[in-house]
């Protein structure tokens, strides 16, 4: 729906991954929303990677679709090749991974946004803020037009005077051929936010049709594909496969020699981009002695012919980009359809974000994606998710909300920005969550949907279904625990145990890494009755609960330290006792809890110790000034 | 006690000495170096000052270093007074000092306690001063040097290094399975690091509380017979009267204390009630007690008095633990109407002394010493309880690694495994992150599709 209005609840701008989710979030709850974008046939465009999840960030579209998100839904809409990554290890660390067909994938995302009644999207370039009494109050367009909020979502992605690096090259874009935000940081800044720059890239696409893929080894997706959201029934794409070559010794030499061609090696960008997502150039700097790296080849669609070469992102000028990419097996005739390029981009120093991602420089203000320091389409959106959803709470007159460490990768996630800040584009990872073993991508629902209701995020659809998933679990998980054998009863059936005459539960049998739910069929055979989703879910849960219990325990006590707040006025810079570094540290990230302060970098037992003391929510603060000083040692 | 207040105490140890050092720290060291030098120092610089009380006397010329917050060893303003060490002198600058009213003396520990509070030495450093602080005896400042200098952060920063790169390799093959470059197997070099870290830190704990002993003092109980010149010999050692020595059996009822220093080792001697059948209430529970004491001592030195009626020990023979380290002593070479030697067989003795003449004395406390030092050849790294408690929780988790290994399951109990034995071990040297672990990562491969 698009209109002429200039009153809304919540103005998002930008109509990338974090745009559309914040948008579609503040619309679950029921806002007035704007979304604008400079072209509303951009929205839900993929800028670099034609793929949807992977390993951690399986996970965050997973808590999306809990949430009631969009992103999973147009994933499985636009998907064309469906992978569960780590399938042989373990449930904690799995990760579903599709390829997307580019233009479905917008396609459903758009459709998405478009069917919304309470949300207008507005074509324009908003120029700048309107602030009045350190809160923002609306958005001014390029046109000169003005659009009044209750709160406003920045999402500007690499918009925010991006500069495109190719060669000695430079463009001033956001994206290849779309202008530039230039003005919005002069505004950001004049209000006490901190900015800085990160720096990402793109490979050349590649023409599929000037491909040899007979010489080419193919992989392709998982027999029995699984979709990312719970409300998907029917995967509607064909499955394609994709191509693997590698990089050469020639392809090495190749950019050896060019290598002070490239702006990243010829010190003309300076700014920071992912160690993970390393330039092709990087990689043959920093790991001189490989001398071969693999390329995956993913076709951008159906009916597209556009291939991107995935793990071969460069700056370097586009005559080096042709000659060492034919250099590799299968892409000897291949044609460059547009070459890589490196950007630079601004972000804000998330340390100035709360929890909700509000700065507070400017109350009624929600960063989320890049702006923030992250990258990635599932980081950008979960956080434009929770973004949304707070500005339209706070324009409807609600708290904040976020998840929390222990609900979710994206409390993890958003944890980390506030506190620690960024020196590198931030990715999810598993191993960034201490509660790996608790947050899984088979119990997003069970962790987060019952929040989402009660932040009021999800649909009247997704709460049936969710309601009726947790009785089936909460029935099933009952009867396993009820039901009991001896290790006597147990031979009968073929199950061999301990015979040490204690009774076992299903449940605890279940925990048994050669019993499963199938087994225990011949004992009780109500269980061949059990949903399939269900048992996969309850035998990690037994086979995870010795750990799962310790989680538990450490869980309680991460939440306990969450509970003590610490005030938001208090002045870090006149506490008594502090180091100078310490002082600055806490002055910037500001922590609201004796949790979060602890989890800064370089916080010392006594300075903790301390700040106990300005705590509320404790009942003896000695008490707790030793607790946290036992559990928390320099 | 508030951290506003200004305080002061004599550095150096009391009495006569060429230079005594006073020290003072707060936010009122300005304001008190200007009263009593007329102005405040350069900062970081030795500087001559007459110091004056407020009635203008001259008390001292002295030289005064003066250090600005937070380059200070408090992290506070703080100052030095390096005066002429009489005892005079001390007194008339430190009643000055207090007589500005605005400073207090200091508590015992409290600069140290200030230089912590203030982020200005980490948990083990503070522990190292804490105890050099305490160090009463030569080996016992060694030890304290050596923990803050860094041997046991070192050992401690040697396995946290290794365990956090068996992190990465598992964590490589669990969050970048997907990459061309992060070939099979990794897990198992990470399994083979963390149990060899395991066995390195079994051993250290295993080291008979050498550390914690050298902190407190090796526990060396005298027992033996009534009247067998227990107390004698202790208050020999002692070099003055500190039991009740009488003629009478049965004086030491309770377990009398004395720390010496021998050659540098802390060694606490416990003069015990004397071992015999009594029907005095009082003195079976003396007895009972020193029994205790005596099987809980490094050290049990056995007494026996010679019986002038024959060459045998007299009284009931005592039965000890098997593992307990005994000396056996003849006591009273002086009074004995039998000459005696070591390694007589009818006298079972080690040694041959007398408390009033001194025989034997000297010989038998190099033994001692002996066996202390025996037992501290490899220095200690352990000092602290605490660093105990971290490296048992530390192996607790290390142990369950090889456990689950040998059943060939998840991998992520491997990574959670050893995740907490990290954090444990982090309890010592700081906190692990993440980043930690994905710096090591990042660094050993080419990450990146």
């Amino acid at each position: 729906m698009i209109s002429d209005k200039s009153r809304y609840d919540v103005i998002v701008i930008g109509g990338g991954h974090a745009g559309t989710e914040a948008a579609a979030a503040a619309a679950r709850f029921g806002a007035a929303v704007a979304l604008i974008t400079h072209n509303a046939s951009t929205i839900g465009a993929m800028s670099c990677n034609p793929a949807i999840g992977g390993l951690g960030k399986g996970h965050l579209v997973r808590e999306i679709d809990a949430l009631d998100g969009i992103m999973a839904r147009a994933a499985d809409l636009g998907g064309i090749q469906f992978r569960l990554l780590n399938k042989r290890k373990g449930p904690a660390v799995r990760g579903p991974r599709a390829q997307a067909d580019r233009k479905l994938y917008a396609k459903a995302v758009q459709e998405a946004i478009f069917g919304i009644e309470n949300l207008d999207v507005i074509e324009g370039e908003a120029t700048d803020l309107i602030v009045e009494q350190g809160r923002v109050t609306g958005v001014i367009l390029g046109d000169g037009r003005e659009l009044t909020a209750g709160s406003v979502v920045l999402t500007t992605g690499t918009f925010l005077r991006g500069l495109i690096h190719i060669g000695d090259k430079q463009i001033r874009a956001g994206r290849m051929g779309e202008k530039p935000a230039d003005h919005l940081s002069a505004t950001l800044e004049r209000h006490g936010l901190t900015l800085g720059r990160l720096k990402t890239g793109t490979p050349a696409r590649l023409n599929g049709k000037t491909i040899d893929w007979t010489v080419l080894e193919m992989q392709p997706g998982d027999d029995d594909p699984e979709p990312f959201s719970l409300l998907t029934k029917n995967l509607p794409n064909a499955q394609i496969a994709c191509g693997i070559t590698r990089t050469t010794s020639e392809t090495h030499a190749i950019i050896r020699s060019n290598i002070h061609r490239s702006p990243l090696y010829g010190g003309v960008i300076e700014s920071r981009g992912p160690r993970y997502c390393p330039s092709i150039e990087d990689k043959v700097v920093r790991f001189a002695d490989r001398d071969s790296h693999q390329v995956f080849l993913e076709p951008e669609g159906l009916d597209d012919d556009t291939v991107y070469p995935n793990g071969i992102s460069t700056s370097l000028p586009e005559d080096v980009q042709t000659a060492f990419i034919r250099s590799m097996p299968g892409l000897e005739n291949v044609e460059i359809v547009r070459p890589g390029y490196a950007i630079e981009y601004d972000f804000v120093d998330p340390r100035h974000l709360t929890s909700s991602l509000e700065t507070r420089a400017i109350k009624g203000l929600y960063l989320a994606g890049q702006i923030n320091g992250t990258t990635g389409y599932e980081e950008a959106a979960a956080q434009g998710l929770i973004a949304g959803l707070n500005a339209a709470r706070a324009a409807a007159g609600n708290e904040g909300i976020s998840p929390d460490r222990a609900d979710a990768y994206i409390g993890v996630m958003i944890d980390d920005l506030i506190t620690h800040g960024v020196s590198e584009p931030y990715r999810m990872f598993t191993s960034r969550s201490e509660y790996r073993l608790s947050l899984r991508v088979d119990n997003a629902d069970d962790r987060l949907t019952g929040k989402g209701i009660e932040w009021g995020c999800v649909g009247a659809v997704r709460t049936d279904i969710h309601q009726e998933r947790q009785k089936t679990l909460t029935e099933w998980r009952d009867r396993l625990m009820e039901w009991t054998l001896t290790p006597q009863e147990a031979g009968r059936y073929g199950i061999s145990l301990n015979r040490d005459g204690q009774r076992r539960s299903a449940f605890q049998l279940l925990s048994y890494p050669e019993i499963n739910a199938e087994t225990l069929i011949s004992v009780w055979p109500d269980i061949a009755n059990m949903p399939k989703w269900l048992r996969s879910r309850l035998e990690t849960d037994a086979a995870y609960a010795v750990y799962l219990d310790r989680q538990v325990s450490d869980i309680d006590t991460y939440r306990r330290d969450e509970m003590l707040k610490l005030p938001a006025d208090i002045d870090f810079t006149m506490m008594p006792g502090l180091s100078g570094e310490l002082r600055h540290k806490l002055s910037t990230v500001r922590p609201a809890t004796l949790g979060q302060a602890a989890r800064i970098e370089g916080i010392t037992p006594a300075a903790l110790a301390i700040l106990a003391g300005y705590a509320s929510g404790r009942r003896r603060s000695q008490n707790e000034a030793n607790a946290v000083d036992q559990r928390v040692p320099a | 006690m508030s951290n506003s207040d200004t305080i002061v105490a004599l550095a150096t140890a009391p009495g006569r000495s060429a230079i005594a050092v006073l020290r003072l720290s707060g936010p009122s060291t300005k304001a008190i170096l200007d009263t009593l030098c007329g102005n405040v120092p350069e900062a970081r610089r030795a500087s001559l000052r007459r110091l004056r009380n407020s009635a203008g006397e001259l008390l001292d010329q002295a030289v005064v270093l003066y250090f600005s917050s937070p380059a200070s060893f408090t992290g506070e303003d703080a100052a030095e007074f390096h005066l002429h060490g009489g005892q005079a002198v001390v007194s008339a600058v430190l009643r000055a000092i207090l007589d500005t009213g605005l400073g207090r003396l200091a508590e015992p520990g409290e600069f140290s306690r200030r230089a912590f509070l203030n982020g200005r030495l980490d948990l083990t450093a503070a522990e190292g001063i804490a105890d050099l602080i305490d160090a009463e005896t030569e080996a016992q400042r060694q030890q304290a040097m050596r923990q803050l200098e860094g041997s046991l952060s070192e050992t401690v920063e040697s396995w946290r290094d290794r365990l956090i790169t068996a992190m990465a390799l598992t964590e490589a093959s669990l969050d970048f399975s997907d990459e061309g470059d992060v070939p099979d197997g990794l897990i198992d070099e990470g399994i083979a690091i963390s149990s060899a870290v395991h066995t390195e830190i079994v051993n250290v704990l295993n080291d008979g509380r050498t550390g914690e002993r050298l902190r407190t003092g090796f526990s060396v109980a005298i027992v033996g017979p009534p009247n067998a010149g227990k107390s004698t010999l202790l208050n020999r050692i002692a070099g003055r009267e500190v039991a009740i020595v009488s003629p009478f059996a049965g004086t030491t009822r309770d377990a009398i204390e004395v720390r010496c220093d021998i050659d540098g080792f802390p060694v606490v001697f416990v003069d015990t009630a004397g071992l015999r059948d009594t029907e005095d209430e009082i003195e079976r529970e003396g007895v009972k007690r020193a029994r205790q004491r005596a099987e809980a001592a490094d050290l049990i030195l056995q007494l026996h008095a010679p019986d002038n009626q024959s060459s045998q020990i007299s009284g009931s023979e005592t039965i000890w633990p098997i593992d307990v380290e005994l000396i056996a002593v003849r006591t009273k070479a002086d009074i004995s109407l039998f000459p005696c030697t070591v390694g007589d067989a009818n006298t079972h003795a080690d040694f041959v002394i007398s408390a009033v003449t001194g025989q034997g004395i000297d010989d038998l406390l190099l033994a001692i010493k002996r066996r202390i030092s025996k037992r501290t050849i490899q220095a200690p790294l352990i000092t602290r309880e605490r660093h105990r408690r971290a490296l048992i929780d530390t192996v607790a988790h290390l142990e369950r690694i090889s456990e689950t290994s040998s059943r060939a399951i998840n991998p992520e109990f491997i990574a959670e495994d050893m995740r907490l034995s990290l954090r444990a071990l982090g309890q010592i040297t700081g906190r692990v992150g993440v980043e930690h672990i994905l710096d090591k990562l990042f660094s050993g491969f080419c990450i990146g599709k």
